[in-house]
């Protein structure tokens, strides 16, 4: 009775783990004789989720701080030690990720696929700088980002570049932002991760491209203030819009400007608008503005044709594209498979068709996402051409509000400030 | 209230109810953890990617035994390299290439493999043999006090069997717990 009982039970068992996908071992586990207990496998546990908790409040801690130390005590010095410690903290110890630049990548990816779930502190990390530049400015910038911090301090000798070459690779930031939420929405690459040129200095491990990389942006940023931040980083392009609009703002001076032309030269990233003295307005300006404003759907019309072109060369970074490719290759002239993805899809058991319906799926969101983001450059395009048509009405020096980083370098430039300091 | 002040304030209050209507739909659906990279056991090739793939120089990603499912075979397919000429721990019998594997006797005819943590680079020639030998105990894990969770993980960027997944820390581990044949 109880034989049977228990070859019922083995039995279901058995059909348990069959139906699990489990079948039984090769080798079934040895009835040991000397008493030995086979061990529990060990595994270091993660870092628990308090040490992210931590994170978060120390980033809103250096948030407002860095807010209320440039706009209410006008210090430098806090901008200086507070990135130091921001290096320290986030860079050295936290080793980087995950970091607001990056983290635009996965928001734009759980945008798109809900089943992309995001952790509280990628949340944070992207949305609360927005929130603090819209109310305070750019104060991110001057030092709680780790890349602004790291540059900062650096600085030696800042020159002034000509205008057109700052507009011409001003544009890199839009390029790069678009096609990183391209590249991250279908799933084939987070390139702000990938190009990352700081985050192997926190790690002390890096590929000998990306180090060159970081050694060459820390030293021309000894000249050229805050290359990365000016001319590459695609989340600078979202503040700085935010930043265009924000309700409080550094002001140079703390009283008024009494436009002694002392803080000119002052700007390390050249974002002091001057006084438009003896300038009148255009009598053709306005209609150029109309005009302009008539193209922009041209522009974006244009771009988006012009873009979409390249979708099969975009769609190239998917993996899953290339891998597709390199099947009907190898189909096609009958090889083995070359490469090691294509020996793992072999063994995988999925279907050749399977894959090739998958890869067209895919080429198809890069054909709808490089109209998309074409559209979107031919905008901002637009917009470039009607902002650098317009006129600026300005009696007194004051802060670009879009492309100042708070670094409070200017104040003290200002005799006002210095003679009330 | 002039023309200019109305716009800017139209659009500071556009930026603010996007920004937060952003954080809002994200916020609904946000995870009280945070998330990891680990390898899920039974999509792993054994491609081998994993030892020189990672950002750090000695990679996160090492072996693990997982003592239960293994038969304690005394010609294991994970220790010896194909047609060892003597089942013992001689260097040219072994197939890991660092000795991380120490083999020892625990009674007629059983053997305990162990791995040296320290020694294991995440090559996966064990796992290999293992899998094509044994009971495929010994597999490839993510050792997370080692890894330093990159956003994107450059070993899930060029896994070729999307082996890595995103795992919350509470459960940071996918050890196998049985045989898939």
């Amino acid at each position: 009775m109880i034989k049977a009982y228990k070859i019922a039970i083995s039995f279901l068992i058995f059909l348990l783990f069959s139906a699990l996908g489990f079948a039984q071992q090769r080798f079934p586990k040895p009835d040991f004789e000397s008493g030995y207990v086979p061990p529990e496998t060990q595994v270091p546990s993660a870092n628990g989720v308090w040490m992210e908790y931590l994170d978060v409040f120390i980033f809103i801690l250096l948030l407002s701080l860095f807010s209320y130390f440039i706009l209410k005590k006008r210090s430098r010095k806090f901008v200086i030690w507070g990135g130091v410690f921001s290096v320290v903290y986030f860079g050295f110890f936290r080793e980087g990720c995950v970091c607001s630049i990056g983290a635009i990548q996965n928001v734009a990816l759980a945008l798109y696929d809900s089943s992309f779930v995001l952790p509280l502190t990628v949340i944070v990390f992207f949305l609360l700088p927005l929130f603090f530049t819209l109310f305070f400015g750019r104060t991110f910038c001057a030092g709680v980002c780790m890349f602004g911090a790291l540059q900062e301090v650096v600085i030696y000798k800042p020159v002034k570049i000509s205008s057109w070459l700052q507009k011409a690779l001003g544009a890199i930031p839009y390029l790069y932002l678009t096609f990183a939420i391209l590249f991250a929405v279908t799933g084939a690459d987070f390139i702000i991760c990938k190009y990352d040129p700081f985050v192997g200095f926190f790690r002390f491990s890096t590929s000998p491209g990306m180090f060159a990389f970081g050694v060459g942006l820390l030293l021309l940023g000894m000249f050229v203030a805050r290359p990365y931040c000016r001319f590459i980083c695609p989340y600078g392009v979202l503040l700085s819009w935010v930043s265009q609009i924000s309700v409080k703002h550094l002001t140079i001076t703390p009283t008024d400007c009494i436009q002694c032309k002392l803080c000119e030269d002052a700007c390390p990233v050249d974002a002091i608008a001057k006084p438009s003295e003896n300038v009148k307005p255009e009598s053709k300006g306005t209609r150029r503005l109309i005009f302009i404003f008539v193209l922009i759907p041209v522009f974006m019309l244009l771009f988006g044709f012009i873009t979409s072109r390249f979708y099969e060369p975009l769609s190239m970074v998917h993996p899953q594209v290339r891998l597709a490719e390199e099947i009907a290759l190898e189909k096609k002239i009958n090889t083995k498979p070359a490469s090691v993805e294509a020996v793992a899809f072999n063994s995988s058991g999925m279907n050749s068709a399977e894959l090739f319906k998958l890869a067209n799926e895919i080429r198809i969101t890069f054909y709808r996402g490089s109209w998309i983001a074409g559209l979107f450059l031919g905008f901002i395009f637009g917009l470039a051409l009607l902002q650098s048509s317009r006129f600026k009405r300005n009696t007194i020096y004051t802060p670009d509000k879009g492309s100042c980083v708070g670094c409070a370098r200017c104040f003290r430039h200002c005799p006002v400030e210095r003679k009330e300091g | 209230m002039d023309r200019r002040k109305f716009l800017k304030t139209g659009f500071q209050a556009a930026a603010f109810i996007s920004i937060a209507s952003v954080g809002g739909y994200l916020a609904h659906q946000t995870l009280n953890d945070e998330l990891v990279w680990q390898i899920d056991p039974y999509k792993c090739t054994q491609c081998g990617r994993c030892a020189d793939s990672c950002v750090l120089s000695q990679s996160a990603v090492k072996c693990v035994h997982v003592y239960k499912m293994c038969g304690y075979c005394d010609l294991c397919g994970g220790y010896f390299v194909p047609q060892a000429k003597e089942l013992n721990t001689g260097a040219e019998n072994q197939l890991c290439p660092t000795k991380a594997l120490k083999r020892t006797f625990v009674e007629k005819p059983y053997y305990k493999y162990e791995i040296d943590e320290a020694l294991c680079i995440g090559c996966a020639k064990c796992v290999k043999g293992c899998e094509a030998f044994g009971n495929g105990s010994l597999h490839l894990q993510v050792v997370q006090s080692i890894c330093k969770n990159c956003n994107q993980c450059s070993i899930a960027k060029v896994c070729p069997s999307d082996a890595f997944v995103r795992v919350p820390t509470n459960k940071a581990y996918l050890l196998k717990s049985g045989w898939k044949g």
